[in-house]
């Protein structure tokens, strides 16, 4: 199937009326010396029936999550999706558009993206969400050059307690414009305090806190605020989980100048870590919006007086402002933004916070239990989210060999951190989708497995 | 279109009014009307020193952008804090309320490189 | 009809979800965790039923128009229909549902498809390795600048400019921006092509690269490829191909035969996945070899028959996406490769060319052809000779929602004074075609005849025309 609809006969009247012979004609422009002279190494078409078959058999070859009782986690979880969602994502008004240049045929995703900002605002304490960037730690990238911008500043604090994978895409976004990153340490499983005040100055740029942080715990952000405080010049970034916001302290409460992070979380599935949504909200500052990268969607009124949505604040961007716009990000994850709008009307005021509680509570019990096994050790036992930091050390099995056995008895226990950072141990991330079976279920495994 | 006598102007599509060695620049009735509705201003700061022909600012439109470049050399005594609530100022009043800096001017010199109301007449209808 | 905000229907108490009730014991957070870290107040969100939420939803679905509404003859977004299959086969749980941390050994069937899309894009393009790791066209562009400067940085090469010509996307020089380099633009010549007297002026030791996108944005075809290509490389800067406009050239002509050294795709261009309201996309980069070592880390291998990812890239340029870029994106864009067959996609470029060339000959007397260059997919309008006081380009595309179509790109590329951009795509059928030619037609006898009718527009579309200046002067971005 190629979707086209021209027939022979029809293409030969439009040729006629072009006034050439064949449809290669209208290819002359191509030069003789560099046309394609020959097929494409690329199977012959398929039927919709033979795709399926096709997929399918390469489909059967994966080991998906419904396999498995997993505790995977790291930047992609497994949250319960209400169904309504992709429902109406299938609404093709809305997934068959483009971004909405003519506003007044376009306001059903315009007002989707009114209500995303509102919501993303409402969630991490701030003033103006921008209408989605392209995943959590790309976002982070935008959100250091903007600090490099907006302070002229170059040195920016980038703690190991912050996502690997985001500090290095974080790294390749501020390269080319000279920023230095400096690494503050780990104690426990949270930044190192006194590294930090040391570190802070009167030239840094930002500093960058993760909240939880990639081990799962919470920093401490009071004393952090405190210090920020002093050091007025300096940016606070803060890469949230929007999920924990149901029941953390908003990041805008701590003065955090500008809040990344995964909108992925908020009804979004997993899909192999894509698509996922980066969100980006700052503080209200109107100096600080005009450095914001990304679409922005505003309201305003029409010639009659009636309310509707436009994109706006336009000439920050790279469609109009070419070279000196604030990214060059065009096309970004809108459809993932709507999900997360679906998702946060869905679970609501109370949803969200019930949500974030049986995360927290389920992992609190998961980390209870397995206190009772000799060999393991939670380094944040008394300070977590969902996800936690486990240390085994029981002689005779590797960690490699704990992750495999566990395997077998269909669980995937966690993120080996030692594939992602120089400390050992599993990253283990529970959600409101586990029940109390699955967790004793975890425990009783992991005590086998130790003691076989 | 407007062009007031009694002012100089620029190939940049700037005024410029001299009145005891302080200039007041603006941008003319026809670049506003072509840039559209104003929507930003971005001004100086009260200080600043800039050559001739310096880009000293941003004026932005819904859907276009334009630097702004001083017609002479000087340093900003005053800038119309005003447009940063009301943008539209420019548009509605390019020569009055919607001048933009003040310069104290380095060298009056420069003067004779601008554009009297005639020229800049003639440049416009060239222009088109 | 307008829609209130989804916050309006709230009523405190009501819900619109259900969890299982907590199954273990329940403590208070605050006891444990950091001083002032647990929230005084709840998020205030909705307070709404599932019914309010879908109808809310549905409300809006109707105040939209996707290509599955008629045509969307967006230049360079390559509108084409979005086949079901493809949706479906991207909601196959056992290719959905998979962690981006679970062992590539549970994961190998989705390594497969996204291993064998690699190589139909390095087919089509004619290059030699490639990356599914950027999650957009301007990510691509990013990735592949940077991917520049590595090489050159290798090479001990200090090179800081990138030429862009006057008619390319903005997302070029923005994207040349963030990779670190300073902008050159160089203008193009009375065909609406890369002007090659002005590309030698340019040419210099500093140059790293020039980006061009071919056919460019005026769907013309740059004929002197061959010695463009023949300036940079002398120079030794590398070429950059802007994969934007794909959809005019496959099985025609390949951005590596015509001696490009990076390129990077648009899927949901070219390969036909929905474009979302603004996205997700996927702007896979693929590169000549003596590139590939700089290519973004980690990059997808093949050994004996097992698939993994490889993370020893001492050379990478680094990291775009935290993780593996948009794989929801490529099950689709891998679905319409394998539905269309390798002789299919050549049968798309052509029919997509000719609808444009259909259009564009139906429209040629109506509207100002301000480049007579033979053209391929698109082709470039303007407004000019309609332009009147009161009537602009932006009128004629407000008064095309009222006959219920969507309107082309307009006022781009920047160098065509009152620009509308048509791209029609291959999937427009010829009554659709004609339905267009006749309205721009209507549009053009209205502002003759009845221009406040034009001036005016839209009158049929929900709301009528909206204050962007308002919007932008008192930003009012939230509720």
């Amino acid at each position: 199937m190629k979707y086209i609809s021209n027939t022979p006969p029809e293409q030969k009247k439009m040729l006629q009326e072009i006034g050439v012979e064949e449809i290669s004609d209208l290819f002359q422009a191509i030069p003789e010396n560099i046309r394609f002279d020959r097929s494409f190494d690329i199977p012959e078409a398929l039927s919709e029936l033979e795709l399926m078959d096709l997929v399918q058999e390469k489909a059967e070859k994966n080991l998906d999550l419904s396999k498995f009782d997993s505790y995977l986690g790291a930047g992609s979880y497994d949250h319960y999706i209400p169904a309504i969602i992709d429902h109406l994502i299938l609404r093709s008004e809305f997934y068959t558009a483009y971004t909405p240049y003519q506003a007044e045929l376009s306001q059903g995703t315009l007002q989707a993206m009114y209500e995303y900002q509102s919501m993303i605002c409402e969630l991490t304490g701030m003033g103006i969400s921008n209408a989605s960037l392209l995943d959590g730690a790309s976002a982070l990238g935008e959100a250091v050059i903007m600090a490099r911008r907006q302070t002229r500043n170059s040195r920016v604090l980038l703690p190991k307690t912050v996502h690997p994978a985001y500090r290095n895409v974080a790294q390749t976004y501020g390269e080319p414009h000279g920023v230095e990153f400096l690494d503050v340490p780990l104690q426990g499983g949270q930044l190192n305090l006194d590294s930090l005040t040391e570190e802070l100055d009167d030239d840094t740029a930002a500093l960058v806190v993760q909240y939880p942080n990639f081990y799962g715990s919470l920093e401490e952000m009071e004393k952090i605020a405190e210090l920020l405080d002093n050091q007025k010049k300096t940016m606070l970034i803060v890469v949230a989980n929007p999920i924990a916001l149901g029941l953390l302290t908003p990041p805008g409460e701590f003065g955090a100048d500008i809040v990344v992070g995964e909108g992925q979380p908020l009804g979004n599935g997993v899909n192999y870590g894509g698509p996922n949504l980066g969100y980006m909200a700052i503080k209200d500052d109107r100096r600080l919006l005009r450095q914001l990268p990304g679409r922005l969607v505003g309201k305003t009124e029409d010639v009659e007086g009636e309310i509707g949505y436009v994109m706006t604040m336009q000439t920050r961007e790279q469609h109009i402002r070419r070279g000196k716009a604030t990214s060059n990000i065009c096309t970004n994850q809108a459809l993932n933004a709507l999900m997360a709008a679906i998702y946060l009307a869905t679970m609501g005021k109370e949803g969200i916070q019930e949500v974030a509680n049986q995360c927290y509570q389920k992992t609190r019990y998961l980390i209870t239990r397995l206190a009772e096994i000799e060999g393991v050790e939670v380094v944040n036992q008394e300070n977590h989210f969902n996800e936690f930091w486990l240390k085994i050390d029981s002689p005779g099995i590797s960690l490699e060999e704990v992750e495999q056995k566990m395997c077998e008895k269909d669980i995937l226990a966690g993120v080996n951190l030692t594939e992602m950072t120089d400390q050992e141990g599993l990253l283990v991330c529970v959600t409101e989708k586990k029940t109390r079976q699955d967790l004793d279920n975890y425990v009783r495994s992991l005590e086998v497995v130790l003691n076989d | 279109m407007n062009v007031p006598e009694g002012l100089y102007y620029t190939e940049d599509h700037e005024w410029l009014k001299v009145e005891n060695g302080v200039g007041t620049t603006g941008i003319t009735d026809f670049a506003q009307e072509e840039l559209g509705d104003i929507v930003f201003v971005e001004l100086p700061e009260v200080g600043d020193e800039f050559q001739q022909h310096d880009n000293f600012g941003v004026i932005e439109s819904v859907k276009a952008v334009s630097d702004l470049y001083l017609p002479v050399s000087g340093e900003i005594t005053e800038t119309n804090e005003k447009l940063l609530d009301q943008p539209e100022l420019v548009n509605d009043e390019p020569y009055q309320g919607g001048w933009i800096v003040k310069i104290k001017l380095s060298d009056e010199g420069e003067l004779d490189e601008l554009m009297n109301t005639e020229e800049y007449q003639e440049f416009l209808e060239e222009e088109a | 009809m307008t829609e209130a905000l989804i916050k309006e229907y709230s009523s405190p108490g009501r819900k619109g979800y259900s969890l299982p009730e907590l199954d273990v014991p329940e403590e208070n957070p605050g006891e444990r965790l950091p001083e002032g870290t647990i929230r005084k107040e709840a998020v205030e969100l909705p307070e709404v039923s599932e019914v309010d939420v879908v109808r809310h939803f549905t409300s809006l679905s109707n105040m939209n128009y996707g290509v599955d509404s008629g045509i969307y003859p967006l230049g360079s977004c390559t509108m084409k229909y979005n086949p079901k299959i493809n949706e479906d086969v991207a909601r196959i749980p056992n290719l959905a549902n998979i962690h981006p941390h679970q062992k590539e050994k549970y994961v190998q069937g989705s390594l497969e498809i996204l291993y064998e899309l690699k190589q139909y894009l390095a087919e089509i393009s004619g290059m030699d390795e490639v990356s599914l790791q950027p999650a957009s066209g301007a990510h691509g562009e990013y990735v592949g600048l940077m991917i520049i400067r590595k090489y050159f940085e290798k090479q001990g090469e200090e090179r800081t400019k990138v030429i862009v010509p006057d008619s390319a996307h903005g997302t070029n020089p923005a994207s040349a921006t963030m990779a670190g380099f300073d902008v050159v633009e160089i203008e193009s010549n009375e065909r609406g092509m890369v002007d090659l007297d002005s590309l030698r002026e340019a040419v210099d030791d500093d140059v790293a690269a020039l980006m061009l996108t071919n056919p460019n944005t005026l769907g013309i075809f740059e004929k002197d490829i061959c010695e463009i290509q023949q300036i940079i490389h002398d120079a030794g800067g590398l070429l950059y191909y802007d994969g934007a406009n794909m959809n005019a050239v496959l099985g025609y002509a390949r951005p590596g035969d015509m001696e490009f050294d990076v390129i990077h795709y648009n899927l949901h261009k070219t390969f036909s996945t929905p474009h979302g309201g603004g996205g997700p996309g996927s702007g896979p980069v693929a590169v000549k070899d003596r590139l590939a070592p700089y290519l973004p880390a980690p990059l997808l291998k093949k050994e004996g028959s097992e698939y993994y990812w490889d993370y020893d890239r001492p050379d990478t340029m680094g990291k775009v996406h935290a993780f593996h870029g948009n794989y929801g994106v490529m099950l689709r864009a891998y679905a319409y490769i394998r539905t269309a067959g390798g002789e299919g996609l050549k049968e798309i470029t052509e029919n997509a060319v000719l609808n444009a060339n259909y259009m564009k000959h139906k429209l040629k007397d109506t509207y100002e052809l301000p480049f007579a260059s033979d053209s391929l997919h698109e082709f470039v309008l303007s407004g000019s000779r309609q332009k009147t006081d009161g009537i602009t380009t932006a009128n004629i595309a407000k008064r095309l929602l009222d006959y219920e179509q969507y309107a082309p790109t307009i006022y781009f590329p920047l160098i065509v004074k009152e620009a509308m951009m048509v791209e029609p795509t291959e999937t427009e059928n010829l009554r659709s075609l004609d339905r267009f030619i006749e309205t721009m037609k209507i549009i053009s006898r209205e502002i003759e005849e009845e221009p406040e009718l034009v001036e005016n527009a839209p009158h049929n579309t929900v709301v009528r025309k909206l204050d962007e200046a308002k919007a932008a002067r008192n930003p009012d971005l939230r509720w």
